[in-house]
């Protein structure tokens, strides 16, 4: 417990995601199975305790602490988790500190009644680091700013082995993950990626420079479709494993039940998440209400149902389908979709067209209906087969506002009259280079309106979820390449400005999106903004 | 005139404590002696218990101090800090006025004293700033039974529980290891803290070149000659590369200012009491918290005032709240002065 309590330690004051890699990769090194699978599992977000509860653990402190002297320190440390793990007093004599292993092993198989005193022991027998780690454990509370992807690559890193191929046989292991581990150690093979209802790694696209790209691509060489404005997913349906995983290869099934009970085929398919009415897509503010809950009300599925517009197949009644053709792999997904002639799945057509003039011309206009709601247009080579990542050249994006940018929320401000009581005004940046090298946030603009007062109230939450610092009626919030929101904001013009340290300024730039499911790192860089100003 | 209008307006202790030490809008000041302790403002004669200048200030007519305290003002303030300065060593006794003054260690920095005031029978011993576990650079605490104990109580709060040193030392060398192409930029304060975590670090077998501010050279000559063996140390000068790897040792406010650039991608590392809750080690923007403080935590706190279980317990600065509760739950009466200009020096 103590090497485990060590690193989550570690890893919540470190910023950077090199330093966080090195720290989970040499904690893999270093620390024994099963205990290193075990925190493998909880970095990642396999493990998940709620037995526990707040009203637990402060009855449990109130039996040894004076309760006012218990109300003075929750009041300073403002957390009560760490108060717990700090005010607890040292049982000298107490029993031996327990490891990881045993914690996860013993909750697991513990009835409720028991848990209160295996908690008590613990805490006992542990130090204030290990008391803390204990506590974030079984409440579901660690939150160290690692992603699961973070996670994985840092074992990638340890194995010597690419991200794909840990996410490749990811979802077919279970923690503590002794193949997988014995596979990085290099003593065995890989293990098994055939479990069913695996996560394949997603293939992401470029953002498109139209005029360094365009002029050397041949339009016959591609095919072009519409990039439509929802979560793009992977939907997988195998021997009656039915899953549903972000494109990072999170399980968000809980929230969409009844995308789930439309998988009724045996593959997987790359889609994007929408809420679709009668074929037609909604808004992408519909999809919000459905996102960021873990489990769906029956109500709000009947008002917001959601569906999938299909872009791709990646596997078929057992067969891989990755290694075709982009071409191949679209006649197949036409015939796929087809067959599986439900209203919650729907095939994304593809846009025809014979010159890139004649294809903008279309982004710029789309025709009436669901295109108009259309992000822009994803340009695929005919030719490309389905790899994991972001490779350069098979996949474009090209999206159809220019003057639309992805920024990550860096400060909020309280807003006047009614909005008083709301951190309104936000502050957002981009991200670019340091002198050394080092990406950082630098403020691009300030927008206060755009958003629905629902969104404003989310807004609020979020920043005095995740302040930093104080300064006045400002706020700083968590912004760095691992944890940030992401905010897509439209804007007039771009000029160029000596009093922004950013060198440019937006004219009448709004809030258009939250893009509560959009990685902070994945933000636009400055020079993108730069290029904007021709 | 004024002053005296004040005194009379505040409640005083009873017990005939006032006439040998009370709490004065000047800070606490002994009648019969007619001098202050630790005075916040200049004063004609002043007992300084030790050179953080929250406590030590320049100006006075007369310092009595040990004579590390007395160097560490010269140090810090130039020769002529004040008017006339005495020397007083630990444990030897002093006639001021109508009052008998001694100096006993508080285990807080180098030459860093609890005053105790002895008039018609009564005892009243002003701790100052102290800690009771060993600190490789000072003399040991030493408790003197006493009617009145005047403490602080910086870190008076149960959840400030400092872990060992060692610890704290070993996550340090750690974290060397772990990130050899990175500089460990470590804030401490000046006077003590930079002296024990180098010390510190020796103890723990580290013997490469300590790279220390400019700002610590002085006062890391004087702990020299006092016989606090320091090992080799060298200016932190130089290019970028030359500091992967090592250990630079800088004042708290350095280690956030743009001279911490210097350093290749540095980890910044603060040692301070502070450090064990987790929105200050935020706030402060520190990536590797060192929990080394040269205070009494918690449990010091109340193992001393057990320990010494004095008539009365004196609370200068800090969470008096706190300690008050605990003294009220021990059957132990406890008041707070309420004394104003002490900064904690963790927190610089
Ligand atoms: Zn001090
Ligand atoms: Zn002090």
């Amino acid at each position: 417990m103590r090497a485990f309590a060590a690193l989550l330690d570690r890893l919540s004051f470190t910023a950077s995601r090199n330093a966080k890699l090195r720290l989970i990769r040499d904690h893999l090194a270093d620390a024994p199975d099963p205990d290193r699978g075990w925190a493998l599992a909880a970095l990642t977000g396999a493990l998940s305790f709620t037995a526990a509860k707040p009203a637990m653990i402060r009855q449990a402190v109130e039996a040894r602490v004076d309760a006012e002297l218990f109300r003075l320190s929750y009041d300073y440390v403002g957390d009560l988790a760490e108060t717990a793990a700090l005010i607890w007093p040292a049982r000298h004599g107490a029993n031996r500190e327990p490891e990881l292993s045993e914690v996860i092993d013993t909750l697991n198989t513990a009835k409720r009644g028991e848990v209160q005193g295996l908690l008590e022991g613990w805490l006992d027998a542990l130090d204030a680091d290990g008391r803390w780690a204990l506590l974030k454990l079984v409440t579901g509370g660690l939150r160290v700013g690692v992603s699961a992807r973070l996670a994985w690559q840092a074992a990638a890193d340890f194995g010597g082995v690419e991200v794909a191929d840990i996410q490749e046989v990811w979802h077919a292991q279970t923690p503590p993950y002794a193949d997988l581990l014995a596979w990085l150690d290099g003593k065995t093979e890989r293990p098994s990626a055939m479990a069913h209802g695996r996560f394949r790694p997603v293939m992401l696209a470029q953002p498109i420079d139209e005029a360094i790209d365009l002029p050397r691509l041949d339009p016959a060489a591609y095919a072009a479709e519409w990039k439509w404005d929802g979560i793009r997913v992977q939907a997988v349906s195998e021997g009656g494993v039915k899953r549903l995983y972000s494109r990072t290869g999170e399980d968000v099934s809980g929230a969409f039940p009844d995308v789930l009970a439309a998988l009724n085929y045996e593959g997987a398919i790359d889609g994007e998440l929408l809420v679709l009415r009668d074929g037609r897509v909604a808004p992408f503010g519909d999809l919000q209400q459905r996102l960021n809950r873990k489990t769906a009300e029956a109500k709000l599925i009947a008002s917001h149902p959601a569906g999938i517009r299909a872009y791709d197949l990646l596997a078929a009644e057992g067969e891989d389908l990755r290694a075709l053709p982009f071409a191949e792999r679209r006649a197949r997904l036409e015939a796929f979709v087809a067959a599986i002639g439900s209203d919650r799945i729907d095939l994304s057509p593809l846009v025809p067209f014979e010159t890139w003039k004649g294809l903008a011309a279309r982004r710029a206009e789309p025709p009436p209906g669901d295109p108009q709601s259309a992000e822009g247009l994803m340009l695929k080579r005919l030719d490309s087969v389905y790899e994991a990542g972001r490779p350069k050249g098979p996949w474009f994006k090209w999206k159809r506002d220019p003057h639309l940018i992805d920024a990550v929320l860096m400060y909020a401000q309280r807003g006047h009259g009614k909005r008083s009581s709301f951190y309104s005004d936000y502050t957002f940046g981009v991200w670019t280079e340091d002198a050394d090298g080092i990406h950082v946030l630098t403020p691009v603009g300030k927008a206060y309106f755009g958003f629905t007062d629902e969104e404003l109230k989310q807004l609020d939450k979020f920043v005095r979820d995740h302040t930093v610092e104080r300064f006045g009626p400002v706020r700083s919030v968590t912004a760095t390449r691992e944890f940030g929101l992401v905010l897509e904001v439209a804007f007039e013009g771009l000029q160029r400005s000596k009093r922004h340290k950013s060198g440019v300024a937006m004219r009448f730039p709004r809030i258009s999106r939250i893009r509560w499911d959009k990685p902070a790192k994945e933000a636009d860089e400055l020079a993108t903004l730069e290029r904007m100003l021709d | 005139m004024a002053l005296k209008a004040t005194l009379t307006r505040m409640s005083l202790p009873d017990h005939g404590f006032a006439s040998v030490l009370r709490p004065t809008p000047g800070g606490l000041w002994c009648p019969e002696g007619d001098f202050y302790i630790d005075p916040p403002r200049p004063v004609a004669r002043a007992v300084i218990t030790h050179g953080h200048a929250d406590h030590a200030r320049a100006g006075h007519g007369a310092v009595l101090a040990t004579p590390e305290t007395l160097a560490i003002m010269g140090e810090r303030y130039g020769a002529d800090f004040a008017g006339r300065t005495q020397a007083l060593t630990y444990g030897e006794r002093l006639k001021v006025g109508g009052v008998e003054v001694s100096l006993a260690p508080a285990g807080h920095v180098l030459g860093s004293a609890q005053a105790t005031v002895r008039h018609g029978g009564l005892t009243i011993t002003a701790s100052g700033d102290y800690k009771r576990r060993r600190d490789p650079t000072c003399a040991a605490f030493e408790p003197v039974p006493s009617d009145v104990f005047i403490t602080e109580a910086t870190f008076g709060l149960p959840v400030f529980r400092h872990p060992p040193d060692t610890q704290e030392i070993g996550r340090l060398l750690r974290s060397v290891q772990q990130f050899p192409e990175r500089a460990h930029l470590v804030g401490a304060y000046a006077l003590g803290k930079a002296q024990r975590v180098i010390r510190l670090l020796r103890e723990a077998g580290y013997d490469e070149t300590i790279y220390v501010h400019g700002a610590l050279e002085r006062l890391n000559r004087l702990y020299e000659h006092f016989g606090v063996d320091l090992g080799p140390l060298a200016p932190a000068t130089g290019s970028k590369a030359d500091f992967a790897g090592r250990i630079v040792i800088a004042p708290p406010s350095a280690i956030a200012d743009r001279c911490s650039r210097r350093f290749p991608d540095p980890v910044t590392a603060f040692a301070s009491g502070w450090m064990s809750v987790r929105a200050r080690v935020r706030q402060r923007g520190v990536e590797l918290p060192l929990i080394l403080s040269d205070h009494a935590d918690w449990d010091e706190l109340t193992a001393t005032l057990t320990e010494l279980s004095p008539q009365e317990i004196w609370i200068t600065h800090g969470r008096d709240d706190a300690l008050r509760r605990w003294a009220e739950l021990e059957g132990l009466t406890a008041r707070a002065l309420h004394l104003v200009g002490y900064e904690d020096e963790d927190d610089d």
